[in-house]
């Protein structure tokens, strides 16, 4: 479903990505791991097209569709969607109206889909602003089930999330990922960043990446490789050449 | 009704005025210098011309004159010297209250000078809302100006909301001259909404609280295209305890010139103010943001903030990644920054408010 190859990023003259090499398939779910500042979440945001991460060499191929030059809104057309870890206050704008716009011509039961995560009584307010941690995953979260994509990227999705609403947005994201249908029938895609790996109870993940530097150095078991992680740093993590 | 062209009602209409008079409950009507209607169905509120309220109440001219001086200006002393004073009068006799508006229309349809002089009065515990729709023909040609006095008395526990949407054009000078005086316990509401080309604006609107506990908002939505020169402003005077005022502008330049001035002056203790404008520059032009806030006594509470800037990029690719290209990105932010939601507002005016907006969303911003 997404192939990057050899992809090197700039903000500005600074070089954020080094020679990134991905292949997430249909039905699959990968896990970015990696030290703070590593680069996962430029990876993430380079993916879903931002415009200040500029490509400098390399392809990222979507349904083999290349979408390395298109702009975010094309990329979210073809079934890319991300959920962010901390997405802009639009003051002014209210959620309801935001998932509106979202939903064009579908016919969704806004207030219906919100209350199932518990949203319903945000619909007026602006987007964003003054939500706890836990409401912002779950606005975005229900962002997304409007959008429904087909490869969703999950910025620390449990990132300030108390223990009841992991449950609550762990399961939700587990149905956007189609992880409630067989293996063979899936077609939803994911890339997980995630530090806890606590969203893994309901996700699943098929593989996992370390990055460190703006470099992927690492790929395996994602439990395997946190449970490294967990007793032993990201030092060894990041010495391993197993690419 | 008159007879209007086809173009010059749906311009009505963007004014809020509603030639059907579904969702309203009284109507005064006045084409350049002609009142070709006036009426109101609402049992205790009269809507009457000028010159018919000071015919038919002597103590009409205990109000006309009194909250606006005729020599504050030269377009008070013109509109005082006319023979022939134009304009409505509209009172909410104690205790009555219109649930749906009245709306007044004044519509400039020749190249001239259109005046008038309103009074509006709620007496006590009445409540009374009114949209006012300003309007010009497709045919005004080279030019010409409303010259607008209004008088506001609200009494005792009264209410009135006065929401005025402004549909001019390129060509027209626009002067409104209006004060009001708010009593105990009293509500002032004053919306000011223009999205239209307007050659110039000018107008700085005061409240005067003087009964106990009184409140004065003032929510302004302004849209500045080339051309247009809107100098407007709002002020609230604080001179009883427990009275508050809040002054709201959203202000988009798209190359013409908005200042946007307000002065919340705090003379007694216990009271209240605050001033907010939020600006926008879409294109290069001017937003000129003078808040005033003017405190002379221990325990009265003054606060202001203003902000000039563009619209976030991360804002609008935030929307993008949700499948909104950059124009639909754009327009849904600001849509989302002249949302202004009225507190006490009827749902029938702050639909219009949405509606004006809307036709201006609809055309790109």
């Amino acid at each position: 479903m997404l192939h990057i190859e050899h992809l090197h990023v700039n903000i500005g003259d600074k070089e954020v990505l080094r020679d990134i090499n991905l292949h997430v398939d249909e039905g699959e779910t990968h896990v970015l791991l990696g030290p703070n500042g590593s680069g996962k979440t430029t990876l993430l945001m380079t993916i879903m097209g931002y415009s200040n991460y500029t490509i400098m060499k390399g392809k990222i191929t979507f349904k083999g569709e290349d979408v390395t030059t298109m702009h975010a809104h094309e990329r979210a057309m073809r079934g890319i969607g991300m959920m962010f870890q901390r997405p802009p206050t639009v003051s002014g704008l209210k959620l309801g109206k935001m998932l509106t716009a979202i939903s064009r011509t579908k016919q969704e039961n806004i207030p219906e889909l919100a209350k199932t995560v518990h949203m319903d009584k945000f619909l007026e307010r602006d987007i964003n602003k003054g939500f706890s941690g836990g409401e912002i995953k779950r606005s975005e979260v229900l962002q997304l089930m409007i959008q429904n994509p087909d490869f969703v990227m999950l910025d620390e999705p449990e990132s300030g999330v108390d223990l009841e609403n992991i449950s609550l947005i762990g399961t939700t994201i587990g149905a956007l990922l189609e992880k409630d249908k067989h293996l063979a029938k899936r077609r939803k895609s994911g890339l997980v960043i995630t530090h806890t790996g606590y969203i893994l109870d309901y996700l699943d993940a098929d593989k996992g990446h370390v990055m460190c530097d703006g470099q992927i150095r690492c790929h395996g078991n994602p439990r395997e490789i946190l449970k490294d992680i967990k007793q032993r740093g990201y030092r060894e993590c990041l010495e391993c050449r197993n690419q | 009704m008159p007879n209007l062209s086809k173009t010059d009602q749906n311009r009505l209409a963007q004014s809020g005025i509603d030639l059907s008079m579904k969702n309203r409950c009284g109507s005064y009507l006045q084409m350049d210098q002609d009142i070709v209607h006036s009426e109101c169905s609402q049992e205790g509120i009269e809507v009457l011309s000028y010159k018919k309220a000071m015919e038919k109440y002597d103590w009409m001219k205990e109000y006309a004159w009194k909250v606006v001086s005729p020599e504050k200006d030269d377009i008070t002393r013109y509109v005082a010297a006319q023979k022939e004073p134009k304009g409505y009068v509209i009172i909410a006799h104690k205790g009555s209250n219109n649930i749906f508006p009245i709306q007044a229309c004044l519509f400039l349809g020749k190249d001239q000078i259109q005046h008038v002089h309103n009074i509006i009065i709620a007496e006590e515990g009445a409540e009374l809302h009114i949209v006012s729709g300003c309007t010009s023909g497709e045919h005004v040609g080279i030019g010409g100006a409303h010259y607008g006095i209004s008088e506001f008395y609200v009494g005792k526990n009264a209410k009135i909301s006065f929401t005025m949407i402004h549909n001019w054009s390129e060509n027209i000078e626009v002067y409104p001259r209006s004060a009001s005086v708010v009593g105990e316990n009293g509500v002032f509401l004053s919306n000011y909404v223009c999205m239209q080309p307007v050659k110039k604006v000018q107008m700085y609107p005061t409240a005067t609280l003087k009964g106990a506990n009184s409140v004065a908002r003032f929510s302004s939505i302004v849209i500045s295209t080339p051309g247009s020169n809107m100098d407007l402003g709002s002020r609230a005077v604080l001179e009883a305890p427990g009275a508050s005022a809040e002054l709201i502008t959203r202000a988009i330049t798209k190359g013409g010139t908005i200042i946007s001035r307000g002065h919340i002056n705090g003379k007694v203790a216990g009271t209240r103010g605050h001033l907010e404008c939020k600006g926008l520059i879409l294109q290069d032009g001017v937003i000129y943001a003078i808040p005033e806030i003017e405190g002379s006594v221990v325990g009265t509470e003054l606060s202001h903030e203003a902000a000039v800037g563009k619209i976030a990029r991360d804002e609008i690719e935030y929307l993008m990644s949700r499948g909104l290209d950059e124009n639909e990105a754009t327009a849904t932010i600001i849509r989302g920054f002249l949302d202004v939601r009225i507190s006490g507002l009827p749902e029938a005016l702050q639909q219009q408010i949405d509606a004006s907006i809307d036709v201006a969303e609809k055309s790109g911003f």
